[in-house]
């Protein structure tokens, strides 16, 4: 089983290296500058002497995660479902639909840590992390953005066109790194639409990776493991979730 | 018909000696029977050819034997293993090739077999070592370090092909092979085929081409309809099922429909086809000039040999491609 999955990242790997290490390489380079300018004008006061940047840190790196987890659960996978064909390939050895579903989620969470690290020394290169926490923070953000691919390959494989991606980051993604407290406290939300919080993944993620980052971790342990706990069943039901469809899909034919 | 007989006599020995083992062999996609109750035994070293047309039921069979396809009913036994409890173990001594390429098309035609290999867990050199000579195989050593995409039709069935054999495989399952090639490819997986078969490498395969299923396999099973219709070696079934020569008259538009008795006698048997006649006899000439006594003028005439297509037509009443 193990070998399998090594094999795995191995092929998938050469596949997709270049392809996907320069876009967030370019994406983080971006919002790191740009975030620059807002460091300056940022009032000390709001966030309780936290600068906006170290604010904010700790949410890109949750949510730029979680938008490449559920990126690389989806066209990707439906690729070796549906174009190339290549996952079927994959059964015709003594490898099963389980080891192609679990591989590629293995793979997903190889790419998120390399993805994070490099994140992660923007961060600290901007002088946005307040603690040496932030090396655990980089697990708890890829743990995120594997609690969002995990049950959308599940869905992937239950599709033959792409169609409905749209509507899953249009309607899921988006609005998730909206108002998951990436930008702003959810405080900052009308107080009927808090609890909402606590339905999606990222601010849970995100809760945590600040709290790492600002060295708050202290002042509430049980509620970061609570988040955490949450993101480890999402991300454990969605591979079970995952097992089932991709395994259905390539028994289909 | 002989290997049959002996395993369905059932001794543990004589079931062995058949590879491939189905009894009642049967799939269902919830409502739908794509493959209903087929017995068929594989030997070892032999090629095996399920002939029919779309949708008869020879890939869900294909699938089964593959085990990537869980069986709905009945016994199957590949290499004398269970793919219910053992589906690993038998694929791993399989070599698949499907009716639509699988290959990586992001990948060179080198590193598709390597990696294939390594699914088999083979080592990297172990790997190595078998693509070089599996690209010399399929004629395709100097296109090695190109990409896929590029290559012909041709070229990526006998890269899959190529795949298929990193394992060293004891069965080989090919699903329509040569569908879609041209002549001239065609021909040539047919003699890799051919010299893969002389190594002892038992052939299983799928086809929809008479001609295929005379050229590489040494018994076949007709398939129609989800069932088996018929069973023997090309010879046998195109003597048990037809005649030597086969007068084939093609009329000028509308005079077929006008000709009613003229045939009676004629021949053995007459199939009448929309766009022409097929009189089956053991002399076709004789057949074309006792014809052309009683004043039948076709536009055209061929006298030809029979083939699987005239068994597949008295089986079923239809032409193998539609």
């Amino acid at each position: 089983m193990v070998e399998h999955r090594a094999l795995q990242y191995r092929r998938t790997f050469r596949a997709s290296l270049f392809g996907s290490f320069g876009i967030p390489a370019l994406f983080l380079t971006a919002m790191g500058l740009g975030l620059g300018g807002y460091v300056d004008r940022s009032a000390d006061a709001v966030l309780n002497g936290v600068t906006y940047l170290q604010f904010l840190a700790p949410g890109l790196l949750a949510s730029s995660l979680m938008q490449t987890g559920s990126f690389e659960a989806s066209f990707p996978i439906l690729g070796g479902l549906q174009w190339s064909k290549i996952f079927h390939a994959m059964v015709a050895t003594p490898l099963r639909g389980r080891d192609v579903a679990l591989g590629n989620l293995a793979w997903i969470a190889l790419r998120l840590t390399l993805v994070g690290t490099i994140f992660g020394i923007v961060i600290v290169a901007f002088g946005a992390s307040r603690s040496p926490l932030i090396v655990l923070a980089i697990p708890v953000a890829v743990l995120t953005g594997v609690a969002f691919a995990a049950p959308i390959m599940a869905f992937t494989a239950t599709q033959r066109r792409p169609d409905r991606f749209a509507a899953v980051f249009r309607f899921g993604i988006t609005p998730l790194f909206l108002f998951s407290g990436t930008f702003f406290p959810i405080e900052s939300l009308p107080s009927f639409l808090q609890p909402v919080a606590w339905l999606s993944p990222l601010w849970h993620g995100v809760d945590v990776c600040r709290a790492l980052m600002l060295g708050t971790i202290g002042d509430a342990p049980l509620l970061a493991l609570v988040h955490v706990l949450i993101l480890v069943a999402i991300a454990t039901i969605g591979a079970f979730l995952a097992i089932r469809t991709v395994d259905a899909r390539l028994e289909k034919g | 018909m002989t290997a049959t007989t002996a395993a369905a006599a059932g001794t543990s020995t004589k079931a062995s000696e058949s590879l491939i083992r189905a009894r009642g062999l049967t799939k269902r996609f919830g409502a739908f029977t794509a493959v209903d109750g087929v017995d068929f035994d594989v030997a070892p070293g032999e090629a095996f050819g399920f002939l029919g047309p779309n949708g008869a039921g020879k890939t869900s069979t294909m699938r089964m034997i593959g085990c990537t396809s869980p069986i709905s009913d009945g016994e199957l036994s590949i290499l004398g293993m269970d793919p219910r409890r053992q589906g690993a173990d038998i694929r791993a001594r399989l070599g698949v090739v499907p009716q639509q390429d699988t290959l990586d098309n992001e990948l060179t035609v080198r590193e598709n077999l390597l990696i294939y290999g390594r699914y088999f867990g083979l080592s990297r050199d172990e790997c190595a070592k078998r693509a070089d000579e599996l690209l010399e195989f399929v004629q395709l050593a100097d296109r090695g370090k190109d990409l896929v995409e590029p290559l012909s039709g041709g070229m990526k069935r006998r890269l899959t092909i190529a795949r298929s054999l990193i394992n060293e495989p004891d069965v080989m399952l090919l699903d329509e092979p040569t569908t879609g090639l041209d002549p001239q490819a065609r021909h040539l997986v047919w003699d890799r085929l051919y010299r893969l078969k002389q190594r002892g490498v038992t052939l299983v395969l799928t086809t929809h081409y008479m001609d295929e299923a005379e050229q590489l396999c040494d018994r076949l099973v007709v398939m129609d309809k989800a069932k088996i219709v018929a069973e023997g070696s090309p010879r046998q079934l195109i003597e048990q099922y037809s005649t030597k020569e086969v007068a084939e008259f093609r009329f000028a538009p509308g005079i077929q429909e006008t000709l009613e008795d003229q045939f009676e006698g004629l021949a053995d048997r007459v199939e009448r086809l929309p766009d022409r006649m097929l009189l089956y006899a053991e002399d076709g000439e004789a057949v074309v000039i006792a014809a052309r006594e009683r004043g039948l003028h076709p536009e055209t005439v061929l006298v030809r040999r029979s083939t699987l297509e005239d068994v597949f037509l008295r089986l079923t009443g239809r032409s193998l491609i539609e």
